[in-house]
């Protein structure tokens, strides 16, 4: 009997164990189980990418459509490359799309929002999004609101 | 006495030294199969030692250690596991019961662990090993609530219940009264006797052990001093083996420790 | 000056020389084939002493710590006017370096010094040496099943801390504090990552494990066998871990968080 009681312990521990990295897959990660979904690459390239980092969101409408995956350098345009990978899902985005990096809230991270548009072809796999919008730098800002101030 | 006795252990130059102490030097010892021999010397001399090597526990620096037929050196850690299992016993000063089994399950362990005997044959042996030691009543205390004596008898039906050819005991005397003390010659003679087990004993007691030995081995200072039936020992020249034979305080191993002159000493260091 | 390098040399051997007789110990324990049979009761018996009476003090901890980080995490955010990130904050505190380390730092002192005293025990009252005079290795029967508890339980009393901790820094921040329900589980969701947050704590809480149960059993089994030298064992187990535990942390912070 003593030995008993003292495997259903250990039992009851592992199954502890077993729940509670469920709960921490589930309700603290968010691990979604749909996640290995396929998705497809595009690129946007903008000149200032502000703090936009790789997992960033990237979104349509304020839905969550994807992820950015990684952020290169071009050195001949000198602009930040940004490679998003968009669930497949999503594949109506027209080639005159533009993506805007935007923040969250005041202090919020940054992240990426497409705006459709009305062209005949689509985004496919590897290609890349011309009309952008950089980071709102606030630097920039002071220094266009103190040009507009001394202008009036 | 016939020259070919069969020696179960043979031991040949042992050299072995802890730091900087020689404990043993060039030593040789026969261990005649069947018969009880016990290794006996003043403290420290390294009668513990000599069980551990002979045991495997430790190797020796140079010499050789045949049991039965068998370089113990040239073993792998497997073949020494195998070898205690089968042909070794050992009984410690403490006994070394294990503390969170009780009696029987002490005795019951090296059955369970080496053979795939059914329960109740187990139960049958272990009643059978308790029972030889005057135990069986007890089979259901833990360690703790048994005397001294009463925890060196069962660690004793530990040591048997595999049926070795040989066992050492570790000082199986030390602090028992003489009811205790007759309990375990008692035991001994009889393992002996009954079983025609090979029995070496290291002690301390002349009395109680020579009562039971064939043969007894006196080493004192890393060396063999005196070795042969107890009867004779008696009568042997060397002042060493009469001194400890005889229990005198004083003769080559000296009373006192190595120390300056008494009058200098209580003096002080009232030095001119 | 000669004699000072000499005593470094002395010490440096002897150290490698104890890492040595420790990486052969672990090594004589572990491999060759398991007996399943009669190792998996000695195991099932170890996983209690170790894993389910190690449980009082994890969740005690796990619940206090994370009431605290959420306290304090929200005194700090509301500042910013960021309180509602206190989820994230602590969900991420939690699962990269608290859960992992806390963990290990107690399980090194209620566990391993009592592995440490037990061991050391047994060899002070030779009953491994009369284990051994039995034919049957201690290293195999005793020493086995200990570090294999060890290394199963901690990655798990680990995982139970975090959610424990989780769950009072959402009671603080929700019911005391006022915090949006709402906001307090999707920013922690979005913040945490399984692959790399939950996923990178679970493997340092493995190599903590190993780590910690390596080092208490050895010490038990080196030990002296008398009651300073238990004594001096336990000690060590408890500081040798816990050092090993936080310098290992910052190298593996370095390789798992860190951008090389």
């Amino acid at each position: 009997m003593r030995i008993k009681t003292l495997e259903i312990s250990v039992g009851l521990f592992m199954l502890a164990g077993i729940v509670s990295l469920a709960v921490l897959a589930f309700n603290v990660s968010g691990l979604a189980i749909s996640s290995g979904q396929n998705s497809y690459t595009i690129y946007a390239a903008f000149q200032n990418i502000g703090g936009l980092t790789k997992r960033s969101k990237v979104t349509v409408a304020g839905v969550t459509i994807g992820r950015v995956t990684d952020i290169r350098l071009d050195k001949d345009r000198f602009a930040g490359v940004v490679k998003m990978e968009i669930e497949s899902e999503f594949d109506s985005f027209t080639t005159d799309s533009t993506a805007a990096i935007l923040t969250a809230g005041l202090l919020g991270e940054k992240y990426i929002g497409i705006v459709p548009g009305a062209d005949e072809e689509y985004l496919k796999d590897g290609s890349s999004i011309s009309d952008t919008q950089s980071a709102m730098v606030l630097e920039d800002l002071i220094g266009q609101f103190l040009f507009n101030k001394v202008n009036n | 006495m016939a020259d070919k006795i069969d020696n179960i252990i043979e031991i040949r130059n042992l050299c072995f030294r802890r730091g900087e102490r020689v404990i043993f030097d060039n030593a040789d010892f026969d261990i005649p199969r069947g018969k009880v021999t016990a290794i006996m010397g003043p403290s420290g001399c390294g009668k513990t030692t000599l069980l551990r090597l002979i045991g495997g526990q430790i190797k020796p620096d140079s010499g050789t250690i045949l049991f039965d037929g068998q370089d113990l050196l040239s073993l792998t850690r497997k073949e020494l596991y195998e070898l205690r299992r089968t042909k070794m016993g050992m009984l410690f000063q403490s006994g070394a019961l294990f503390t969170n089994l009780s009696v029987f399950e002490n005795v019951a362990f090296p059955l369970r662990e080496h053979t795939n005997l059914p329960e109740a044959m187990i139960r049958d042996i272990v009643l059978i090993k308790l029972q030889a030691v005057g135990l069986r009543g007890a089979r259901d205390l833990m360690p703790n609530e048994l005397s001294g004596g009463m925890n060196r008898r069962a660690a004793l039906a530990r040591t048997i219940a595999m049926d070795p050819e040989m066992i050492m005991y570790d000082e199986p005397f030390a602090g028992q009264d003489p009811i205790g003390m007759g309990v375990l010659t008692k035991l001994i003679r009889l393992l002996n006797q009954s079983l025609g087990l090979t029995n070496i004993v290291v002690s301390h007691d002349i009395h109680e052990t020579a009562s039971i030995t064939d043969k007894i081995y006196v080493i004192a200072q890393g060396k063999v001093v005196g070795q042969g039936a107890p009867s004779r020992l008696m009568e042997d020249e060397s002042e060493l083996v009469q001194q400890f034979m005889k229990g005198l305080p004083d003769g080559p191993i000296a009373f006192h420790y190595p120390a300056q002159d008494y009058y200098d000493d209580m003096m002080g260091s009232v030095d001119s | 000056m000669i004699e000072r390098l000499r005593m470094l040399g002395r010490a440096g051997l002897h150290i490698l020389e104890v890492l040595g007789r420790s990486a052969i110990f672990v090594m004589h324990s572990l491999c060759g084939v398991p007996n399943f049979r009669k190792g998996g009761q000695l195991l099932m018996e170890q996983l209690f002493a170790v894993g389910v009476l190690s449980l009082p003090i994890i969740v005690v901890s796990g619940l206090f710590i994370g009431m605290v980080l959420s306290l304090q995490g929200y005194t700090i955010l509301v500042k910013f006017a960021a309180e509602q990130s206190v989820g994230q904050m602590l969900s991420l505190s939690l699962v990269r370096e608290l859960g992992p380390v806390v963990t290990a730092l107690l399980f090194a002192g209620r566990a391993g010094s009592s592995l440490t005293a037990e061991i050391g025990l047994m060899k002070a009252t030779e009953q491994l040496t009369s284990m051994e005079m039995l034919g049957v290795d201690p290293l195999r029967y005793v020493i086995a099943p200990r570090l294999l508890a060890g290394f199963i339980c901690m990655p798990i009393l680990m995982i139970i801390f975090n959610v424990v901790g989780i769950w009072g820094g959402y009671i603080v921040a929700v019911d005391w504090l006022d915090i949006y329900e709402g906001s307090f589980w999707a920013n922690m969701q979005s913040a945490t990552s399984f692959d790399e947050d939950v996923m990178n704590g679970i493997i340092k809480s493995i190599v903590f494990a190993f780590v910690i149960s390596w080092i208490a059993v050895f010490q038990g089994y080196d030990a002296e066998p008398t009651s300073e030298g238990i004594g001096r064992a336990t000690t060590k187990t408890v500081v040798y871990a816990s050092l090993a535990v936080l310098g290992l942390d910052f190298i593996l912070t370095a390789i798992m968080f860190g951008d090389f």
